[in-house]
C-alpha cells in the first residue's frame, strides 16, 4: 500500500469525508446540553411500571414547569430535561411524579401524606385516617437518580472556557509540533509540519461531531462538557500518532543528509509512513480495545463519550496515515512548483 | 547483566508489595488510603453558591467570603454528613469577577433539607430610613443609654423607604447573639435578642447613630423589616437590642440562627448535581469491570502479537496500574465517572511507548551483527524522541483540560495526565529493565522467534546479503 504513490486518492477521500461531515452538521444541527445553555436535567426511575411519557409531561406540566423535554432511559426510568429549575419547581415535579407512581388516584394520595403529616399529634381521629389511608397506599414510587442543574451564567462560563480550551490546545500543538521539529527545516518549513498537523486535527474534529448531530436527531444526543473533553483528548492522541510519524521523518530525513542519500522527500516520508505504521495500528487497537469496553459495560454516564473518543481514534488514526503525511508530500510539491 | 536481572526481580517483588497495599488498604475498613469517589460515584449533593457581593468595596470582598465559608460550613457540620467540603472559588472568564461557595456534600439523604440548612440562613441589614421620619417616629419608641435600642414591633412599615448605610452594616459584623428577657419598656417579659457587633461593626453602628440621631433605623431580617426605632443618641457600646414581639420560640431560634452565623453576603445556587447513591454505586461497578476487561484484553492482544516482549508490556502495565493506584491513594486523587474514563484511556494509551520500543526493537534485530543487548538500547535511543515529544504533546492536552474543567470533569484530566507522565516513565524504566533482563547477549534463533515473529535473523540478513 504505497500512500504517498496514491496521496491524491487519500487525501480526496479524506476531502469527502470532511465535506460530508460539515454537511451532517449543517444539516441535522448540533444541540447543546446545560452545560452551556443553563437548565436542569433530571433523571427518575420509577420502582413499578413507568407512566407513559404523555402523564409525565402533563405531571411536569401541572407543576407549573413549562419547555421540559421527557426522554425513556433505561427499563423504567426517564430524563428531563428542561430550563433551570428552581427547588420549588423540583419539589413541585417530584411529588406529582410520587402521585403518578402510587398508581392510585391523587386524592386518595393526598389523603395519605395529610395522615402523616398529622400523625405527629395523636388524636384519636388523625390515627384512624392513617389506618386507613395505609390500605390505599400503593408500593410504587419513584426515585432520583440524578439532579443536575445549572444557571445561565455558569452556562456561558462553560462555553467560553470550552471554546477558549480548544484554542489553547490547538495553538499549543502546533508552537510544539513547530518547535519540535525546528531543526528539519531545511527541506520543508517546521511551520508546515505544524500546519499540516492542524489539517489533520481540523479533520478528527469533524467526524465526532458530526455524528453527534447525526446522534442529536436519533437518540437526542447533547453537547456537554464532556464532549468537548472527549474531542481535546482526540486532538491529543491523534497529534501523539502524528507527532510518531513526523518523528520518523525527521530521523529518515537526519539520515538521508548524513549518508548524502538522493532519495527524494517524497520517498522519505513513505519509507517513514511504512515503519511507522504497525505502531500506530497497533497502539489504536489497545486504546480501542480499552474504549470498546467502557463504551459497552462502561455504563450510561460514559457511554456517549466512549462513543466520541471511539469514533476519534478510528479518525485519528487515519488522519495521521493518509493525511498529514501524503499533505506534507503536496505541500512540499507546490513549494517546488513555485 | 547480571546486574539488572537482581534489578528486576526487585522490581517485581516491589510490584507485589504494590500490589499488597492496594488491596489491603481497599479491604480494611478503617484504612485511610482507600480510593476517593467523587460525589458522581458515591452519591450525593454538589452544590454551587453565588455570593452577591455588589454592595461591598474591593477590600471587604476576601474577609466577607471567608467569614461566609465559616458560615456556612458550621451549618453543613451541623447537617452530620461526613466529609463536606466547602470551598471559595472566583472566576472571572466573563469579564467581572464573581464570587462562588462550592459545598459538596457526600451521601446526603435529604438535599432539600440541606440546601435550606444552608441557604436559608438570616441575612440580618441595618437600614436607615428615607423620607417621611414623621411616621416612623409615629410607630416606634427610643433608645436606652446603656447602648442598647429598644424598639416594638412597627406596623406595616413600607419596606422599600428604606436604603442602606453607608458603610452598610450588616450581621456580618455580629459576633454573637444572646437571649434576654424585658427588654421593652412596658413589657418586662418580653423576650428580645441582644447583639454583640465585633470591633468594626460596633464602630459603624456608633458613627451611625452620632449622624443619624432622631433618624429611624430599620432592622431587616432575611429582606423583612422587623423593626424600626428612631435612633435617640450616639451610641459606642457595641451592642444592640432587637424586639420585634416576638415569640419566646421565635427568639430563641433567631438567637441560634445568628450564632451559627448570620450570613455576611446574600447567595444563591447558580448550579448543582445531585447523585442518588444507588446509580453512584452501579456507575463505580460498571467503570471499573470496564477497567478490568479492557485491561484483559489489552494484556492478551500484548502477548499474541509480541510474544516475549508482550509479557513485558504486560507486567510493565500491571506495576504501571499498581503504580498509578498508589498514587490515587496517597495523594489522593478523587475519582470520578469521568476520573476513571480517562484511567481506563491511559491504559490503552500507557502501552504505546512500549509498542514504539518493540517495534525498534523489531527493526533493530533485522540489522546484521549486533548483540542483544545492543539492539535492545538501540530500539530504546531511537524509540525516546518519539515517546518524548508524543507525551509531551499530551500533557500539554492535559493541562488545558484542567484548567477548562469543572471539579467533576477535571477528574479527567488529572487521571489522563497522570497516566502519560507515569507510563512514560514506566516505559523507559521498568519495561527497560525487564527487557535488558530477558534479551540476555546471545543471538538465538529462539530469541528471533520470541521477540520478533516474522522478522528474519541478522545473520540470515548476512548470508543473504553477502
Amino acid at each position: 500500500m504505497n500512500v504517498i504513490k496514491y496521496k491524491k486518492i487519500f487525501l480526496s477521500i479524506a476531502g469527502f469525508i470532511m465535506a460530508a461531515s460539515i454537511f451532517c452538521i449543517a444539516y441535522f444541527g448540533l444541540s447543546f446540553g446545560i452545560d452551556f445553555t443553563g437548565g436542569s436535567i433530571l433523571e427518575v426511575t420509577f420502582t413499578d411500571e413507568r407512566p407513559s411519557i404523555s402523564a409525565t409531561e402533563q405531571a411536569i406540566a401541572d407543576a407549573g414547569v413549562t419547555d421540559a423535554s421527557v426522554r425513556t432511559t433505561g427499563e423504567d426510568g426517564y430524563i428531563i430535561r428542561s430550563p433551570f429549575l428552581e427547588d420549588d419547581q423540583r419539589t413541585r415535579v417530584m411529588d406529582n411524579f410520587r402521585l403518578l407512581a402510587d398508581g392510585t388516584e391523587a386524592k386518595e394520595s393526598n389523603v395519605s401524606q395529610v395522615a402523616t403529616t398529622t400523625e405527629t399529634e395523636p388524636s384519636s381521629e388523625t390515627a384512624e385516617t392513617a389506618t386507613t389511608s395505609t390500605s390505599t397506599v400503593a408500593t410504587g414510587t419513584v426515585i432520583e437518580n440524578r439532579f443536575s442543574s445549572i444557571g445561565p451564567t455558569v452556562g456561558s462560563e462553560l462555553t467560553r472556557s470550552a471554546i477558549y480550551g480548544i484554542l489553547a490546545v490547538v495553538l499549543g500543538i502546533i508552537l510544539f509540533v513547530t518547535f519540535a521539529f525546528r531543526k528539519v527545516s531545511e527541506v520543508v518549513s517546521s511551520w508546515v509540519y505544524g500546519s499540516v498537523a492542524i489539517v489533520a486535527l481540523i479533520h478528527d474534529i469533524l467526524v465526532p461531531t458530526a455524528l453527534f448531530a447525526i446522534l442529536s436527531v436519533t437518540i437526542g444526543a447533547q453537547i456537554d462538557l464532556l464532549f468537548v473533553m472527549a474531542l481535546l483528548a482526540i486532538l491529543g492522541f491523534s497529534v501523539n500518532d502524528t507527532i510518531v510519524v513526523f518523528d520518523r521523518i525527521r530521523e529518515n530525513l537526519q539520515d538521508a543528509i548524513d549518508d548524502d542519500t538522493n532519495d527524494s522527500f517524497a520517498d522519505t516520508v513513505g519509507i517513514s509512513l511504512t515503519q511507522t505504521y504497525a505502531r500506530s495500528i497497533n497502539t489504536s487497537i489497545t486504546t480501542l480495545t480499552v474504549l470498546a469496553a467502557l463504551y459497552l459495560i462502561g455504563g450510561q454516564s460514559t457511554e456517549l463519550f466512549a462513543l466520541t473518543l471511539l469514533v476519534g481514534v478510528v479518525a485519528g488514526t487515519y488522519s495521521s496515515i493518509f493525511i498529514a503525511s501524503p499533505l506534507l508530500v503536496k505541500v512540499h510539491e507546490w513549494q517546488q512548483k513555485e | 547483566m547480571t546486574k539488572t536481572r537482581i534489578t528486576a526481580v526487585l522490581i517485581l517483588i516491589a510490584g507485589i508489595f504494590l500490589g499488597l497495599f492496594a488491596y489491603n488498604t481497599e479491604v480494611s475498613p478503617d484504612s485511610e488510603y482507600k480510593i476517593q469517589y467523587g460525589l458522581d460515584l458515591s452519591g450525593g449533593a454538589h452544590l454551587v453558591y453565588e455570593a452577591d457581593v455588589s454592595d461591598l468595596n474591593e477590600g471587604q470582598i476576601d474577609p466577607a467570603m471567608s467569614t461566609l465559608r465559616d458560615n456556612i460550613e458550621q451549618r453543613v457540620n451541623a447537617l452530620g454528613v461526613s466529609e463536606p467540603l466547602v470551598q471559595v472559588e472566583t472566576t472571572s472568564i466573563t469579564g467581572e469577577t464573581r464570587y462562588r461557595l462550592i459545598v459538596e456534600l457526600p451521601g446526603v439523604q435529604d438535599v432539600d433539607e440541606a440546601k435550606e440548612m444552608i441557604g436559608e440562613a438570616p441575612l440580618l441589614e441595618f437600614k436607615l430610613r428615607t423620607g417621611n421620619t414623621d411616621a416612623a417616629q409615629s410607630t416606634t419608641d427610643d433608645l436606652f443609654d446603656n447602648g442598647t435600642t429598644s424598639t416594638s414591633s412597627t406596623t406595616a412599615p413600607e419596606q422599600d423607604n428604606y436604603e442602606s448605610t453607608e458603610p452598610a452594616l450588616t450581621g456580618r459584623f455580629v459576633e454573637s447573639a444572646q437571649l434576654q428577657f424585658g427588654g421593652g419598656r412596658g413589657a418586662t417579659n418580653e423576650p428580645v435578642v441582644l447583639l454583640n457587633f465585633n470591633d468594626e461593626g460596633g464602630q459603624i453602628f456608633a458613627d451611625i447613630t452620632r449622624n443619624h440621631t432622631g433618624e429611624a433605623l430599620g432592622v431587616f431580617l432575611d429582606g423583612r423589616l422587623i423593626s424600626s426605632p428612631v435612633i435617640q443618641q450616639h451610641i459606642t457600646g457595641g451592642t444592640a437590642q432587637i424586639s420585634g414581639n416576638f415569640t419566646t420560640d421565635e427568639a430563641l431560634e433567631l438567637r441560634d440562627r445568628l450564632n451559627l452565623g448570620a450570613l455576611p453576603v446574600p447567595i444563591e445556587v447558580v448550579a448543582e448535581q445531585t447523585v442518588g447513591a444507588t446509580l453512584g454505586e452501579a456507575v463505580k461497578n460498571q467503570g471499573i469491570q470496564a477497567g478490568i476487561v479492557g485491561l484483559i484484553l489489552v494484556s492478551i492482544f500484548l502477548i499474541f502479537w509480541y510474544r516475549l516482549p508482550g509479557i513485558v508490556a504486560v507486567a510493565a502495565l500491571a506495576i504501571y496500574i499498581l503504580l498509578m493506584l498508589l498514587i490515587f491513594k496517597l495523594i489522593p486523587v478523587t475519582l470520578t465517572a469521568a476520573g476513571i474514563a480517562g484511567f481506563i484511556l491511559s491504559i490503552g494509551m500507557a502501552v504505546d511507548a512500549n509498542i514504539l520500543i518493540f517495534e525498534r526493537i523489531k527493526e533493530e534485530l533485522g540489522k546484521p551483527n549486533a548483540s542483544m543487548q545492543d539492539v535492545v538500547e538501540e530500539g530504546f535511543s531511537r524509540a525516546w524522541p518519539s515517546i518524548r515529544d508524543a507525551n509531551i504533546s499530551s500533557l500539554i492536552t492535559a493541562v488545558i483540560l484542567f484548567y477548562i474543567g469543572t471539579t467533576l470533569t477535571q477528574g479527567f484530566a488529572v487521571t489522563f495526565g497522570l497516566g502519560v507522565l507515569v507510563s512514560m516513565i514506566s516505559a523507559i524504566t521498568i519495561s527497560r529493565t525487564f527487557l535488558l533482563a530477558v534479551a540476555g547477549a546471545e543471538r538465538t534463533k529462539l530469541k528471533h522467534a520470541l521477540f520478533a515473529p516474522g522478522v528474519r535473523s541478522g545473520d540470515e540478513f548476512n548470508e543473504h546479503t553477502q
